[in-house]
């Protein structure tokens, strides 16, 4: 551990604090923020620069299964875009899918401290820990996808709703997860046993478990609550992509009658229009749902022009995708509970429909009220990769620069939104705070994360403040992990193992007798081998629950 | 038998890549033996039951004897020295070791490649060029209805692979195991496997792409020439026939082998099938799935790919992961002569590689570890005998459908593990290369 540093001159900008630009001294000792330290410790000067919290990325795709099969299907994602050794650092491969320990590594050099991968099947948790041990530097997590779990739905089916929220906590302790995940939800029979066909109706009755995928959406709603897991259920709605599936997502928000639930990029769930034709933007109305209910908290999912890799766990989505691009596909079912599709892809600022979902993602951004409940997020690497990120906030902070590149894309798509209708809106920095570190942090129960208070992680990042905003973010100068100088005069310094962030609720143990013989008769692993053991925990954090932070 | 019995459940058999977790073993601890492996099929129990302590030294460096440290350092002072080190084998071995061997590579700057080059590799390379339908083989329990072997010999290479995941066993929308079901096997000839097929496709060798592509137009609704029987061996009506069943099961699946993969055509065989699985998709759910052989050469696979971006044949000459088949590829560093030191982890080509490659590497110094002596550890220069991953040590392997199982420890080996000699090696070469100085995390 290092020794103690203050951190001088520079202007804070730590919004959980109140603190909008002000110039204070931070202290750092044992890895935390501390009030004070005796005056002879070591400093650095910030002088010229702006302190952040190191930024939270609620949601991405950096580890697990999926994200190994688009590594291994893409070389030419890779070749072009190499990572050499240093005398620090491992080798690896970039591109939008890059190799675990370049995804540390570059998270870092764009001044993000955490990072939670957004959907992994439980029967890949252990792939996902084996990957994260090592993705360098930056804490993890992930969330297990849930919405499509046979046993659950059968519970669900019986109206067995108490088993439901114990044996959703058991997955979550089992596979060391961080969240439940919806994909989906009711989507995957469908799909797996009727030809490739889907559910495109929240309230459409799935026969195998004799429910709608509203009535899904509101058992997790209710049991995660119920279990005060530090993050809501985090949903990708029905329908995502599909024209008119405004609808579904505004339904999907009501489904959880005002309890707290997360939604995933929901950008792709703001469209209007009529199925099978050209999009229209209902951003202002997703906005305005959103910003009137504050139960709901949601990640964009912002498109960024260029190359992409679609990975997501609505395998029917990815295959829509394949038919229009004829591009390799992958699909990849996992028994009983999950599965997923892949593909290459590129949103080209010509075509109508990428146009019109990046101008969506925009309006959403300048239409939304509370920065809080709205998260910075490119669906990384769905709608783009994370290092576009600093790209995405000189769109927001600079209007002229916005004009520019919205005078540059498909100009039908444009005119079907308000992109052009006097908004003017420019970002603060207090306000980019909020949504790439303060409101993550929040929306995922985090509370020694994204801010600057005493006790607070120190994971800090430092910028030189400069005119042009993607330039500024692109490359800080000074980034600390866990007190820990990782990033110095924008290099990487040394190496840095960050933590593994899971939960463990408690549930009743009779549970496992109940999941048992379902397990017995259907997987093809043995249950006495499917719960994730404490070897692949590493360094690592217990997040606790709503109730064990009250006790 | 001896009084100190103990009993392991859900143990995993690491011979094949079914990797079977359902052994049930009583190990005789003072004997240091598995006397009895409950659920294991015919290789499970020999694996088992073969796999006591032998009586090799630990280490020999040239054929004599020598400490464990001794044999590190020479190991080390090769593999920094050498120009071009090349790595190769590591499908028995746990994904723990197989990570600090990506990490010796990134260090010397080497080549890194594994059993897949010479097995499914080229499956690797048509996955890359169309991707794949794929699923876990509970899913295949669970709901297939039609179900085709091409290129493969489960019954003597996988023998539980019909009773355990696929053709007789009963699953959610399966409750009448093979009555349910619709089993097509392709081979050049009957193989101990064709009893269970309810079809069997009599290929003409080296025409498995040609009978894919066939298969592709009639699912595509293309005409085809009578004659197609002349090129494929198979006629046009037992063709349409099949795509016919192809086309209208609810779940299909297509399991294919080295059969396929390693005849004329390679990398073309296995995208044709992949492609004519994507194309099925049109219809109804296909998946298609390699059958690997080794127990974790899917690892191997996987841990590659999450730290280099690719899945075997790697170089890091440049200081950077590239990826070459052909190039980089074990058989080819060797038969070319272009390596000039090798680290072999549980693997023995000397025993089965083509002869100038076994020429080449009985002229270079070789570092072997394995389990016993083999040709290749016989030949090595430096010779660590290991435990054997899944009897004495715990650790990680990757199914071959990509789900990752723990292993349980039976009973200990006197013998270190592979993980332990790759760490020791690793922290050796890092100090004599002065390469990333990354703190070496405790794997496990």
């Amino acid at each position: 551990m290092s020794s103690p540093l203050r951190i001088i001159n520079g202007r804070v900008f730590d919004p959980a604090n109140g603190v909008d630009g002000e110039v204070r001294d931070l202290c750092i000792r044992d890895g935390r923020i501390v009030d004070q330290l005796p005056a002879q410790a070591r400093q650095l000067d910030a002088h010229g620069m702006v302190i952040m919290p190191g930024g939270v990325d609620i949601h991405c795709h950096i580890a697990g299964p999926k994200v190994n099969l688009a590594r291994k299907m893409q070389p030419e994602d890779h070749r072009h875009d190499v990572v050499p050794s240093t005398a620090v650092t491992r080798s690896g491969t970039g591109g939008t899918v890059p190799s675990t320990f370049a995804t540390g590594y570059r998270y870092a050099t764009l001044g993000y401290t955490t990072a939670m991968d957004a959907a992994v099947p439980p029967l890949g948790a252990r792939h996902t820990l084996e990957e994260f041990h090592d993705t360098p530097i930056i804490d993890k997590g992930f969330y297990i996808v849930l919405g499509n779990n046979i046993f659950l739905n059968q519970l669900l089916k019986e109206k067995r709703h108490e088993e439901f929220r114990e044996a959703v906590a058991w997955w979550i302790s089992a596979t060391k997860a961080y969240a439940a995940k919806l994909v989906n939800p009711g989507g995957d029979e469908p799909w797996k046993g009727r030809r490739n066909s889907n559910v495109s109706d929240i309230d459409a009755n799935i026969p195998e478990f004799d429910i709608t995928p509203r009535q899904i959406i509101n058992a997790f709603v209710h049991a995660v609550n119920d279990l005060g897991l530090p993050h809501p259920p985090h949903i990708h709605c029905n329908n995502l992509g599909h024209s008119g599936n405004f609808r579904t997502t505004i339904e999907t928000m009501k489904a959880a009658e005002g309890r707290r639930l997360h939604m995933a990029h929901i950008q792709f769930h703001s469209y209007g229009g009529e199925l099978g034709k050209n999009p229209k933007s209902k951003g202002p109305e997703i906005a305005r749902y959103i910003n009137e209910n504050e139960n709901i908290t949601c990640d964009v999912g912002q498109v960024m022009f260029g190359k992409a890799t679609v990975m997501t766990g609505d395998a029917p989505a990815a295959y829509v995708l394949r038919k229009i691009t004829g591009n390799k596909w992958v699909n990849s079912d996992v028994e009983c509970e999950s599965g997923c599709g892949i593909v290459p892809f590129s949103y080209q600022e010509h075509i109508y429909t990428h146009a019109m979902q990046w101008a969506i993602g925009l309006e959403l951004f300048l239409l939304s009220k509370d920065p809080w409940r709205i998260v910075l997020s490119t669906d990384h690497p769905n709608g783009g990769s994370f290092m576009s990120y600093p790209r995405l906030i000189k769109l927001l902070m600079d209007r002229e620069f916005r004009k520019q590149e919205i005078a540059r894309v498909n100009q039908k798509a444009i005119r079907n939104t308000v992109l052009l209708d006097d908004l003017e809106r420019e970002y603060t920095l207090n306000e980019i705070a909020i949504i790439t570190r303060a409101g993550p942090a929040r929306a995922l129960g985090l509370v020694n994360k994204g801010h600057l208070g005493s006790g607070a992680d120190a994971d800090i990042t430092i910028y030189d403040e400069l005119e042009d905003k993607e330039e500024m973010f692109s490359s800080p100068r000074y980034v600390l992990k866990d007190g820990e100088l990782i990033i110095d005069d924008h290099e990487i310094r040394q190496d840095h193992e960050g933590r593994l962030l899971h939960v463990a609720p408690a549930y009743d143990e009779d549970i496992e007798q109940q999941i048992k013989p379902f397990f017995d008769k259907y997987y093809s692993i043995e249950f006495g081998n499917y719960a994730v053991g404490d070897e692949y925990l590493h360094r690592h954090q217990t997040v606790p629950t709503l109730g064990e932070r009250q006790s | 038998m001896g009084d100190n019995i103990k009993i392991i459940e859900n143990a995993t058999c690491t011979f094949c890549g079914c990797v079977c977790d359902d052994m049930h073993l009583t190990v005789d601890l003072d004997e240091k033996k598995i006397t009895k492996a409950k659920n294991a099929c015919v290789l499970g129990r020999a694996w088992f039951a073969q796999h006591g302590i032998p009586d090799y030294p630990q280490a020999t460096i040239g054929g004599k004897e020598a400490s464990v440290e001794d044999a590190v350092e020479e190991a080390a002072q090769i593999l920094a020295e050498a120009k071009f080190p090349i790595i190769y084998g590591l499908s028995d071995t746990t994904c723990e070791a197989q990570r600090h061997a990506v990490a010796i590579a990134d260090l010397i700057h080497g080549c890194i490649d594994t059993t897949t080059s010479v097995c499914h590799g080229p499956s690797g390379i048509a996955f890359q060029g169309v991707g794949e339908s794929t699923a876990t083989l509970g899913e295949v329990k669970n709901r297939a209805d039609f179900i085709m072997y091409w290129g493969g010999n489960p019954a003597e290479s996988h023998p539980r692979h019909f009773t355990r995941y696929a053709v007789t066993t009963k699953g959610l929308y399966t409750p009448n195991g093979k009555k349910d079901r619709t089993v097509v096997l392709v081979d050049v000839r009957k193989t101990p496997s064709a009893p269970v097929a309810d079809i069997f496709l009599s290929v003409k060798p080296g025409r498995d792409f040609e009978l894919a592509w066939a298969l592709r137009a009639l699912v595509k609704g293309r005409k085809l020439d009578p004659s197609i029987e002349q090129v494929t061996g198979v006629s046009l009506a037992t063709l349409e026939d099949l795509v016919d069943r192809m086309k209208n099961c609810r779940y299909g699946v297509l399991f294919f082998g080295m059969g396929l993969t390693m005849t004329r055509g390679r990398h073309f065989n296995s995208g044709a099938v992949l492609a004519l699985t994507t194309d099925l998709n049109e219809f109804t759910h296909f998946v298609a799935k390699p059958v690997r052989g080794h127990g974790n050469v899917t690892g191997a696979d996987n841990v590659l790919s999450w730290q280099t971006g690719y899945p075997f044949g790697v170089n890091f000459s440049r200081g950077f992961p590239r990826f070459n088949p052909g190039e980089f590829t074990t058989v080819d560093t060797l038969a070319r002569g272009d390596a000039d030191a090798a680290l072999i982890i549980a693997s023995d080509p000397a025993s089965n590689f083509p002869r100038k490659a076994i020429e080449h590497l009985g002229a270079i110094p070789v570092i072997a570890l394995d389990t016993k002596q083999t040709q290749t550890t016989n030949l090595a220069r430096v010779a660590f005998i290991t435990a054997t991953y899944g009897i004495n040590t715990a650790g990680t392997v990757y199914r071959m459908d990509d789900v990752p199982i723990t292993l349980r420890k039976a009973f200990d080996s006197p013998y270190p593990t592979d993980e332990e000699i790759l760490t020791a090696i690793r922290r050796r070469v890092q100090a004599l290369c002065g390469g990333p100085a990354v703190p070496l995390r405790k794997v496990s």
